[in-house]
């Protein structure tokens, strides 16, 4: 017999989906997918709007990373404009997107993770939430909450709110950073680096208790992709791509990210709303899944060779020493996002000592100029691509935008079916299968409402179905 | 032009509280000088009235009309009330017909934080729309190389028809058509960038109370309008009054 477990809604992530567990005649997972339900179409709105608009207009797109389409769309739009945007407009970009990594990440590890991973995957799932955690561990939760909280500062001081601010604009930023405001950054940054120095030892601790999950949560060769740096430092928000295979050997550095439709394919599929992004070069049988690649916190430190500051170096060097240079378990996805925890704020702490920090030239003024621009970023959860073309009034025509989450819908679905595969033995679902496929598809932190630029949050369903297509089992969690 | 003679007053009750009134003045012009808030819209000081948004009607006791406060001259022993609870309610109506028919999304709009229309639903209370939206979707006039028209924000208080044909004397805009159907157009319904009787001034642009006219190049929430220019302008015209206005607030 073949069967289907589909879980639906999955929660704790952002947005919503359902999962389907196929199963062969022995009853054995056979496949798995993680299917995006719902739809927003926001390349579709964003035709006929301006181009000095995009950056405010696409940053709804998400609460969680706003900041991150502001800079891809931001950086899309000066590509029409053909200008480059002064100094210290860059360097409050970069401080914002390290403030957004901060935030994020935060959010994803205390938030919606370490509840699965300090109070553990078969605790009592009406405790094993941020509350339970808090009467648990109210010091963990409360040094996850003061990390969010400084990287939504540095957000607000840049961007004029913590969610949806519009400072970051079509040729710069809008207004230079206050002395007041920078001052302030910098006298609650040394508790916030306390805060993630704890956090890192929490999580390295955290790996021989999950060693079992370390081998089963996606623990498989693929590509890597993301912002690269000639020098081998960590990069989140300018130059070129590279992409490694998964020994780290390079298969390709420099690429302009302007160029990514002739190296990525994106493949639509007929149950979700996510399109997949594959590596073309790699495609074999016209099946994308040869051509996998994953994004994001563990692409970023597998690319790089070292963040280039202290603490994070050090935490990284520990990492290596554990599992070697390549960090290949996609469990591994929450001690990357608390090693660039660490590193954003030591980068921000950098920034905040720059002395021109505060010079106000901010701003670059130019009409469109090109008839296309690509801009790109790394989002908290990896390379976030923004694509336009406009008309020679300046009105955009077409839009193509390529989210991080969905470069990871192949890892996802392979994580899935390698935890339900060790997990899912019979034609009934129990807690600890589920926990521990949403707690797989946790890891990778991903955001539904970006990636099919769909809205809301995320409960989880997950369905059981036999060969003939019938439904056999279902469990539903809100 | 000879020296004006003071005109007379006469009594005028105001939401209860009685107060002389210049003979022939509007209801408007008196609320204001006493301290009334009457909402409006398509009113703009310097320009001729339009009466065309009913925001500021009042009412008068013994009329059975709503007044337009913009547009109806005091009289003696006038009983006006501004803010009955019908009042408040007709204005919120307004608001949500004008929120209903156009396609005003706050939180992706140029004059965000600056917005008329948006002030008027936030000091009305306006925070549901009670009738179906039109979801309209005229697009975007891009053609200017400095403006753009955004006819899907337009709420059409020909605040920007008035000020091109009277201050500026080019009388570039005009409305179209009748009703709901009814539209802001360059000229002979021709793209702004091709209209030849536009002198770039960009009074239009302004005075525009919502995010219909804007700066082409302006993010969400960049735009800010000046529309106390057509009052200086008008002030400066018709008195003789120039003032160095260097030392206000002058958007860029």
């Amino acid at each position: 017999m073949h069967d289907i477990h589909v879980i639906d809604p999955v929660s704790r992530i952002e947005g919503h989906a359902k999962i389907t567990l196929h199963l062969d005649g022995e009853g054995q997972v056979e496949d798995a997918r993680f299917h995006i339900t719902e739809f927003r179409g926001f390349e579709e709105f964003c035709r006929g709007r301006l181009l000095a608009e995009m950056p405010g207009l696409t940053a709804r797109t998400c609460g969680i990373c706003p900041v991150s389409h502001l800079l891809a769309s931001a950086k899309a739009t000066e590509q029409v404009m053909a200008v480059r945007i002064p100094p210290a407009a860059t360097r409050l970009r970069r401080m914002a997107n390290l403030g957004q990594i901060v935030q994020s990440h935060s959010l994803s590890f205390f938030h919606l993770s370490a509840p699965d991973l300090l109070l553990g995957m078969e605790s009592d799932p009406a405790r094993r939430n941020v509350f339970g955690l808090m009467q648990a561990e109210p010091d963990v939760v409360r040094q996850g909450i003061g990390l969010r909280r400084y990287g939504q500062e540095v957000i607000a001081a840049v961007t004029g709110q913590r969610i949806h601010g519009t400072g970051i604009v079509a040729g710069g930023v809008a207004e230079p950073l206050t002395t007041d405001a920078r001052d302030t950054l910098r006298a609650g940054l040394d508790e916030a680096l306390a805060a993630a120095r704890n956090t890192l030892e929490l999580s390295f601790g955290l790996l021989d208790r999950f060693a079992e999950e370390l081998e089963t949560f996606g623990t498989f060769p693929s590509m890597y992709l993301a912002h690269g740096r000639p020098d081998g430092l960590w990069e989140h928000y300018d130059g070129t791509l590279t992409v490694i295979d998964a020994d780290g050997g390079v298969i390709a550095a420099g690429l302009d990210p302007a160029d990514y439709r002739e190296v990525l394919g994106e493949a639509a599929s007929s149950d979700s709303y996510l399109k997949v992004p594959y590596w073309k070069a790699a495609l074999r049988d016209d099946d994308p899944r040869t051509a996998m690649y994953r994004v994001g916190p563990l692409a970023r430190i597998n690319i790089a060779e070292r963040f280039g500051t202290p603490l994070a170096d050090a935490g990284l060097a520990a990492l290596r020493e554990r599992v070697g240079r390549i960090a290949s378990s996609s469990f591994l996805y929450h001690h990357a996002r608390v090693l660039e925890v660490l590193a954003g704020l030591e980068l921000i702490g950098e920034l905040l000592d720059h002395p021109e920090i505060t010079d106000t030239h901010v701003r670059a003024h130019a009409e469109p100029n090109l008839r296309r621009g690509v801009g790109a970023s790394e989002a908290p959860r990896g390379t976030l691509f923004h694509d336009y073309e406009v008309d020679a009034n300046g009105v955009v025509t077409g839009v193509n935008l390529v989210i991080a989450t969905g470069q990871n819908e192949l890892a996802m679905n392979r994580t899935i079916r390698d935890i339900a595969a060790r997990y899912v033995t019979g034609p009934e679902l129990t807690d600890g299968m589920l926990n521990r496929i949403e707690a797989g598809i946790r890891s990778y932190d991903p955001c539904l409402s970006c990636s099919t630029h769909a809205l809301g949050q995320m409960p989880m369903v997950v369905e059981l179905v036999d060969q003939e297509g019938v439904t056999i089992d279902e469990r539903r969690r809100t | 032009m000879s020296p004006r003679e003071p005109r007379a007053t006469v009594p005028v009750t105001i939401d209860g509280q009685e107060v002389d009134a210049v003979e022939g003045e509007t209801i408007l012009s008196l609320a204001r000088r006493v301290g009334v808030p009457i909402p409006t819209l398509c009113y703009l000081d310097g320009l001729s009235v339009h009466g065309g948004c009913r925001l500021c009607s009042v009412e008068v006791d013994g009329d059975p009309r709503l007044r337009l406060a913009c547009a109806t001259p005091v009289w003696q022993d006038m009983d006006i009330r501004t803010s009955t609870w019908d009042l408040q309610e007709h204005r919120r109506r307004i608001i949500e017909l004008l929120f209903a028919e156009g396609n005003h999304i706050c939180a992706t709009c140029v004059s965000s934080g600056a917005c008329e229309l948006q002030d008027l639903a936030a000091t009305n209370r306006v925070d549901h729309i009670h009738y179906e939206l039109s979801y309209a979707d005229e697009g975007v006039d891009a053609s200017h190389p400095k403006y753009v028209l955004d006819r899907d924000r337009c709420v059409k208080c020909t605040r920007c028809v008035r000020v091109c044909a009277e201050v500026e004397g080019a009388s570039v805009w005009e409305i179209a058509e009748r009703g709901g159907g009814s539209r802001l157009v360059a000229e002979m319904d021709v793209p702004w960038g091709e209209a030849s009787s536009c002198t770039w001034c960009g009074k239009c642009v302004l005075v525009c109370p919502t995010g219909a006219l804007s700066f082409k190049g302006r993010g969400v929430g960049e735009m800010r309008h000046d529309a106390e220019v057509v009052a200086f302008l008008s002030r400066a015209r018709n008195e003789g009054e120039w003032v160095n206005r260097t030392d206000e607030e002058v958007p860029s």
